[in-house]
């Protein structure tokens, strides 16, 4: 297949005699041993039409159940809320999607600018000074917040609350061992982190502190309280908050409340879930951490003519010029997905931002309260929530739960025993976005209401029999 | 619009109005568009203006003091621009075309293979059953992306001729620490502690960052006359402390090392892991495989290979490719795929498996499992192509590589650009402008920046480092010979234009929406976000 190489055979052989070779095949032998020089063709079935392709991919998509498929309260992480349609057409124009890094600032303004406004965006929904151009994506941004805080103290130990996302602890966990540092998880009491174990795990060797606004189980931590014991216990600890951003429309700013580094998962600002990825993770710090960020930072600047521009800076800090020295080996940002990002949050606007969040707080009120007057729901904690929380289902199978939901087209939620495994078997964890309505909350609790009485019911029946 | 003798008829100016290219006197002939003064989004807020409109909450409201304790609330709101759609829209419309794109201009970057990103790919990945395909389905019901993946997962192990493939990493870096510790983890599982990593004076500078950030000790081996590792300075620094060696082959040179073979047998002699950094990777599809070279590690980046547009610096994708030995401690989850009597299969994602790939994992990269849109596409296109279509796109990026070298040397170019290493090359070459800055007083800066006045993009510059004045082109093969004739014009152009008055060159770019920037400035005072003080 060639429709993507212009070369044609006439070309080629005006190139190759440019070159001075009898055929390709000969170039290369010139360079590669001939032990290593391929005689058969790669183990690959032949290379199909465009519509062959398309018609396959759409075979394949259609073997999945997407959010557009069923009525999802899946959240856990990423959430399903609606994406304007602006942001498609934004992302899809070919001088954002096709560009290359803006190494040549002076034809790469479209983009800088699109990363200073973004920078501008992070810190203002976090209340916090400085902010790069993104990261991959949430929690290896937590992880990359830790290592800068062992850059900066050189302690070892890095205590997180438990109430962080389980693939924020195991991704921790993974690159601590690669520098060295030790990893503390302190459990949860009632929903969030235990007070009185999260102040006695600090000391002088610890590094940073890792808590969740809001938790993994939805629940609001007081975060203020969190920064300040640990730096009552850990003098030198920096204190990292791995945000879900949408919950900052209503919650106090992490600038406010002791965080030294905001990061967090920016999928909810205006990207897919696209199973996972690919999406931004957010990094904002204060001041003093600036050098030393990772990633990319777009900064202002002028010309030659004074007029204003942008340009990637503080690149001292980077890979590419100092190698083993850098503050990290990130070389780059999630330009695309954090123009999604900044359009996002343009669009919801000062104003729209609060309302949305606002709407969620309420929505999920409602949902926790409808939930838990269904028999058999009882709420895993009483913590305050904005858009997510969890439940159990005493004595009942909850992936069957959730399997007989789907059967009548509503994903309920995470079940809990998926990552959380001998813990919170009975766990059912349920997030709200704009897009799951009072009807559709209503016909959660009795899908809820009716897959637990089968259950009971299918359980009576196997012991009578 | 053009003034030039030696215009270039074919390659329109990607970012401008001039869509002739090839402005030979300082002229600001660009698009009043692009001239714009750039305003942000902040500073276009008007209060009352908005986007967005809430739909009605539809549950009885209660205070939000009740849901919340008022202690741990928002005081003031972000600030955040005020705005209508229509505003929004025409703002990012408007600095996009401020932006220079592959989509309409030849982009010969060294070791970042810019090549044609096929529309299909969006359209595919945009279907609701992969966009909104959320990542804690239940596999039940998400087995038509598992498929993909565990599909993606075959083809990549049969272009790199490693059995197992692990799609999780997010980028090429990440791919990269990736490998460093799974070599670690793999050495440790043997009861060994090896502290070092030989990275080529040549290497990406990503190699020794990852290195660290792996808690691992770099130590540089020298490049010989040829381009290739220096074989003696290997030996000397090849011991039982060395727990990998990261190499790319053909190396940022563009050139392939005759000496893989020796240089893997050296290496694997005292224990260590070889790891293929796959920047290159566009070079030998088809045509070698690292497997066969005697590499355990592969890092892919989908990004480059595998036509996954490149964003403006993100999302790319950085899957590994593993050895039987190095399999057990991949990060999860794992997907595995098991078949039926009837020979249907079913495909699981597994975080904890207790046999064969990741049964030792070293654990998690990121949450999730990837960057699954990045996979759609790169799985369409390997389907597109087919196993000879991707050799035929590697031998046609060598091709054009060797191509556009006879062509600079035709007109004269290499007597000012003369070739870094080697005679010939495999998909980019390495010119060095240390001769050109002699003799007619122009940077390779200079010259980049006056490539842009013809509607170029320049070539990667002052790298790699060991090369003075460096400049690494690679023109890919979905480049046509017309645009490879005009680039090389252009490169001509420049230097006779600079024997006249080098100061053109030195001024350049003058046809771009901002001349010459003040980095030095921008990095001794940072500004790094508009102050909101003066306009909200």
């Amino acid at each position: 297949m060639t429709r993507y190489t212009p070369a044609t055979d006439a070309d080629q052989e005006a190139m190759l005699a440019a070159v001075g070779v009898g055929s390709i095949r000969d170039l290369l032998a010139e360079q590669i041993p001939e032990a290593l020089l391929l005689q058969e063709p790669l183990d690959l079935p032949d290379g199909q039409s465009e519509q062959e392709v398309y018609t396959h991919l759409r075979d394949l998509a259609a073997r999945n159940t997407s959010a557009e498929d069923e009525v999802t309260f899946l959240g856990a992480g990423m959430y399903d809320h609606y994406v304007p349609a602006i942001i498609d057409m934004l992302m899809g124009r070919s001088e954002f999607l096709t560009p290359y890094t803006p190494y040549q600032p002076e034809v790469s303004q479209g983009g800088l600018q699109v990363m200073f406004e973004y920078q501008t965006a992070i810190s203002e929904l976090t209340a916090l000074p400085v902010s790069n151009a993104s990261v991959y994506e949430g929690p290896s941004a937590v992880a990359a917040a830790a290592y800068l805080a062992k850059l900066v103290n050189g302690r070892r130990r890095i205590v997180v609350s438990a109430g962080a996302h389980p693939h924020t602890i195991q991704t921790l966990r993974t690159l601590a061992v690669g520098y060295g540092s030790e990893v503390v998880v302190v459990p949860l009491k009632d929903g969030v982190t235990d007070a009185e174990a999260w102040a006695a795990a600090f000391d002088d060797d610890t590094s940073s502190a890792v808590v969740q606004q809001p938790n993994f189980l939805g629940a609001v931590e007081d975060v203020q309280a969190l920064a300040d014991a640990a730096r009552a216990g850990g003098p030198k600890a920096v204190v990292i908050g791995a945000y879900d951003p949408i919950t900052l429309g209503v919650l106090a700013p992490p600038g406010e409340v002791g965080v030294d580094v905001a990061v967090g998962e920016g999928q909810s600002l205006g990207n897919r879930l696209d199973f996972g990825g690919p999406s931004f993770g957010f990094f904002a710090a204060r001041e003093a951490f600036l050098r030393r960020m990772p990633g990319r930072i777009a900064g202002e600047t002028t010309d030659v003519d004074g007029r204003r521009g942008f340009v990637l800076t503080l690149q001292t800090r980077e890979q590419h010029i100092r190698r083993e020295k850098a503050t990290s080996n990130i070389c780059t940002s999630q330009a695309l997905n954090a123009l999604a990002g900044v359009v996002y949050l343009s669009w919801l606007g000062r104003e729209g931002l609060p309302e949305l969040a606002n709407l969620l707080a309420q929505r999920t009120h409602y949902a926790r309260t409808t939930l838990a007057a269904v028999e058999g729901v009882e709420l895993l904690h009483e913590q305050p929530v904005v858009r997510e929380f969890a439940v159990r289902l005493p004595g009942v199978d909850v992936p069957q739960v959730v399997a007989y939901c789907q059967d009548h087209g509503v994903n309920p939620g995470l079940a809990l025993t998926r990552t959380h495994e001998g813990q919170f078997d009975d766990g059912l964890l349920v997030a709200i976005t704009e897009q799951r309505t009072k009807d559709e909350i209503d016909t959660l609790a009795r899908l809820l209401g009716d897959a637990i009485a089968a259950q009971r019911t299918g359980a009576r029946q196997e012991v009578s029999a | 619009m053009s003034t030039t003798d030696n215009a270039v008829p074919t390659e329109a100016v990607a970012y401008g109005g001039d869509e002739q290219g090839g402005a030979r006197v300082p002229a600001h002939s660009v698009n009043p568009i692009q001239r714009d003064p750039a305003r942000t989004i902040f500073e276009k807020s008007v209060a009352g203006r908005r986007a967005f409109v809430a739909p009605p909450a539809g549950v009885p409201e209660v205070d939000l003091d009740e849901i919340i304790p008022a202690g741990l609330r928002r005081t003031a709101p972000a600030r955040l621009p005020q705005v209508t759609e229509p505003e929004i829209v025409r703002h990012y419309v408007r600095i996009s075309r401020r932006n220079f794109d592959l989509d309409s201009g030849f982009y010969p970057l060294g070791s970042c293979t810019m090549k044609y990103n096929p529309r299909l790919h969006e359209r595919v990945a945009g279907l609701p059953g992969h966009a909104r395909l959320h990542p804690f389905q239940t596999p039940e019901h998400a087995q038509g992306a598992l498929e993909l993946m565990h599909g993606l997962e075959r083809q990549l192990s049969a272009v790199s001729g490693l059995p197992h493939v692990c799609l999780q990493p997010s980028a090429g870096s990440h791919g990269e620490l990736a490998g460093v510790l799974l070599a670690r983890a793999y050495h440790e599982s043997r009861g060994e502690t090896r502290t070092k990593v030989l990275t080529p004076d040549t290497a990406h500078g990503t190699n020794p960052a990852t290195v660290t950030m792996a808690g691992l000790e770099v130590v540089k081996v020298a490049t010989n006359p040829d381009g290739g590792v220096d074989i003696d300075d290997l030996r000397a620094k090849a011991d039982e402390d060395v727990a990998l060696i990261m190499l790319t082959n053909p190396n940022t040179l563009g050139i392939f090392d005759p000496n893989i073979e020796e240089i893997a047998s050296i290496v694997h002699g005292v224990g260590g892991v070889l790891y293929y950094d796959g920047a290159n990777l566009n070079a030998i599809m088809g045509i070698t495989r690292p497997g066969d070279m005697g590499f355990d590690i592969v890092h892919f980046n989908l990004h480059k290979s595998f036509t996954q547009p490149h964003g403006g610096g993100g999302p790319g994708s950085g899957p590994i490719a593993v050895s039987d030995r190095i399999a057990p401690f991949v990060p999860v989850p794992v997907i595995r795929k098991e078949e039926a009597a009837d020979g249907s299969a079913t495909f699981s994602l597994l975080d904890a498996p207790t046999e064969g790939p990741g049964s030792q994992s070293i654990g998690k990269l990121r949450g999730f499992q990837g960057n699954y849109g990045v996979f759609v596409r790169c799985y369409s296109y390997i389907r597109s192509l087919g196993g000879s279509g991707l050799r035929d796109a590697s031998e046609k990026a060598v091709l054009n590589a060797n191509y556009l070298l006879a062509k600079l040397d035709e007109l004269g170019v290499r007597e000012h650009l003369p070739l870094a290493f080697g005679t010939r090359c495999m998909h980019e070459f390495v010119i060095s402008g240390g001769p050109m800055k002699r003799d007619l007083g122009i940077k390779t800066l200079d010259l980049a920046k006056r490539l842009l006045d013809h509607g170029y993009h320049p070539p990667t510059v002052y790298f790699p480092l060991l090369v003075d004045e460096a400049m690494l082109i690679e023109p890919v093969e979905t480049e046509a010979r017309e645009t490879l004739d005009g680039f090389a014009a252009a490169l001509a152009e420049i230097l006779r234009e600079a024997k006249d008055d080098p100061t053109i060159a030195q001024n350049a770019p003058y046809s771009t929406p901002v001349r010459r920037l003040d980095e030095a400035g921008a990095a001794k005072r940072p500004i790094i976000r508009q102050p909101l003080e003066e306009t909200v």
